[in-house]
């Protein structure tokens, strides 16, 4: 079974989000750089599904030359190679389509991303990768377990869950629960430095959508602190106050 | 040209979400001159379609048979892109749902349209097409130019008002070519909880952290919750440690909100927790620690042990909760 996980390099989530003074750069001087908290979750889902079975799992991102400490990471976390597309990801469109391309290149019974990344959270790049090559996608998958050609996924839905049946090859969306991250060890780690990372020149894609500009949420005034004793006044405080309730 | 709204319907309703896009549409289609012709897939009654009228929808498709009963990605995306040929429609409005963030991108690739995904306002057209749209994690937003012929819009979940504007329209079947292709993902078990509040389009929030000391200790707060119709939420470390479901988790990782209250109680508020909560529009911090984080960003804060406010919280919830009806 050949799986290609899809990695997000993304500010670190602890990172204080910064903007040059226009509004329309993301500081990122002095932020970590990690793989989006739910690609880890993909990346750790493959790895056990390939485990023992002779599959293979590649790392794929879209990045210049800074991602490829974050893709050197899949490798050392147990990844057997890595493509990195040489090229800037101007939004999901176009890094769907650089992705789509590769697949189409070469195949896979199984495509994993994280549900979602954690700069843009558009959780659209692995559904655009999905309707680019004409196959299923799942959303928000907690739980995927194979048997033979095809997937059983359990997927949240609004106020519950969803159990499919998905024929490969598909592509699918890992959320929190499908397999605890792994951390790399020395062995990895060494190892990682070895392990082929090929680098893929971009394919030209249309400009659909275009950042303008950036702004961060207004601050809140200062907050107003009850005493514990008044704290059954809460309730009306907020009618009056904020007409929320 | 008009703005093609999927009106999303579970188990045959509608929920206030519907309406929140349908209002958006409309108020999009006014900015534009044109009208919204509002979708519907699946089995729901003309009484529940009617419903879309009154919230600026002045034609309303219906696209129902046998395999479109249950919510299925891809024939859904393929319905939608086909009505959005249809009516000529330049936008095309979904919400920002679990359903509408696996449709949307499908939509979009097939109408060769930008994307805006989770905005949080209307779509400023003076000059261009600019979205605003959450960005990093609740940390920032983006405002993004759509410079295609078509574009995509999905809303997150209560940033837009239901607005009424009871118009007539008229009810039509839409019939769509769909193809086998469309139907390989089997649906085999669907769960829901008839009575949770779905949080994600959850107004009020109760929400708790480590500081409840144990999942026993869950049963005020689903007790606090209960009265005053808010959704549960957590924390990470809580969802981490099966304390809670992981769907109950918001922030960074987990599910971003912005309910009109949300009650934070035991939670020290890390960077990545705020993210996920920092559109709520009223934000109220229970914390024993005095030096909680948390603090800054609320509203209002109460320094005190969840055990003893938590139950005053109750009681008077009860009473304020009476006094509304």
């Amino acid at each position: 079974m050949k799986i290609l996980v899809c990695i997000s390099h993304v500010p670190d989530t602890t990172a204080k989000i910064n903007f040059t003074s226009d509004n329309k750069e993301f500081v990122s001087a002095g932020v970590t750089f990690i793989i989006n908290p739910y690609d880890e979750i993909a990346l750790a889902r493959a790895i056990e599904l390939t485990e023992g079975s002779g599959g293979s799992v590649t790392a794929i991102t879209v990045g210049d030359v800074t991602t490829e400490p974050t893709i050197r990471k899949a490798l050392a976390i147990g990844a057997a190679d890595a493509v990195r597309i040489n090229a800037a990801p101007k939004d999901a469109y176009f890094t769907a389509k650089q992705i789509a391309e590769y697949v189409k290149q070469n195949s896979y019974d199984m495509i994993l991303c994280g549900r979602e990344s954690s700069d843009y959270n558009g959780s659209s790049v692995p559904v655009m990768i999905a309707e680019m090559l004409g196959i299923p996608s799942v959303s928000s998958s907690k739980k995927l377990t194979v048997e033979g050609t095809s997937a059983t996924i359990e997927r949240e839905i609004e106020g519950g869950k969803e159990i499919v049946s998905v024929p490969m090859p598909f592509v699918a969306g890992a959320s929190e629960g499908m397999a605890e991250p792994k951390i790399p060890n020395m062995r990895g780690i060494m190892s990682a430095r070895t392990k082929p990372l090929k680098v893929v020149e971009p394919v030209a894609v249309s400009e659909l959508t275009k950042v303008l500009s950036y702004d961060k949420p207004v601050q809140r005034s200062t907050v107003k602190m009850i005493s514990p004793d008044d704290a059954g006044k809460l309730w009306e405080m907020i009618r009056e106050e904020k007409k929320v309730i | 040209m008009s703005v093609l709204v999927f009106a999303e319907n579970t188990q045959g309703k509608f929920k206030k979400s519907t309406f929140e896009i349908v209002s958006y549409a409309s108020a999009a289609a006014k900015q534009l001159n044109t009208t919204v012709t509002a979708l519907s897939i699946g089995d729901v009654s003309d009484e529940e379609l009617n419903k879309l009228s009154k919230y600026g929808a002045s034609k309303i498709l219906s696209s129902n048979n046998d395999k479109l009963k249950t919510f299925n990605v891809q024939p859904y995306a393929s319905v939608i892109a086909q009505a959005a040929k249809g009516e000529d429609a330049k936008v095309v409005v979904m919400s920002a749902s679990f359903s509408g963030k696996g449709l949307a991108p499908r939509v979009a690739v097939k109408l060769e349209a930008g994307l805006a995904e989770n905005a949080v306002d209307l779509p400023k057209t003076d000059s261009g097409f600019v979205v605003k749209k959450g960005a990093y994690s609740g940390k920032a937003f983006a405002q993004v130019e759509l410079l295609s012929v078509v574009k995509v819009i999905s809303v997150m979940p209560n940033s837009y008002k239901v607005v009424e504007n009871v118009l007539a329209a008229a009810i039509s079947k839409f019939e769509a070519q769909l193809s086998d292709k469309d139907f390989v993902v089997t649906i085999k078990e669907t769960v829901r909880a008839s009575d949770a509040i779905s949080l994600p389009d959850a107004e009020l929030v109760v929400s708790a952290g480590r500081g409840m000391k144990g999942p026993e200790n869950w049963g005020m707060i689903e007790e606090l919750a209960k009265i005053l119709g808010a959704a549960t939420a957590c924390s990470k470390p809580v969802s981490d440690a099966g304390w809670r479901p992981h769907s109950e988790h918001v922030g960074q990782t987990g599910i971003a909100i912005s309910p009109n209250l949300y009650l934070a109680i035991g939670i020290s508020g890390a960077i990545q927790h705020l993210a996920g909560v920092s559109s709520s529009k009223v934000i109220v911090v229970v914390n024993k620690d005095p030096e909680a984080p948390f603090f800054k960003a609320a509203d209002y804060g109460i320094v005190g042990d969840a055990f003893e406010v938590v139950p005053k919280l109750i009681e008077s919830a009860k009473i304020f909760m009476a006094s509304q009806n």
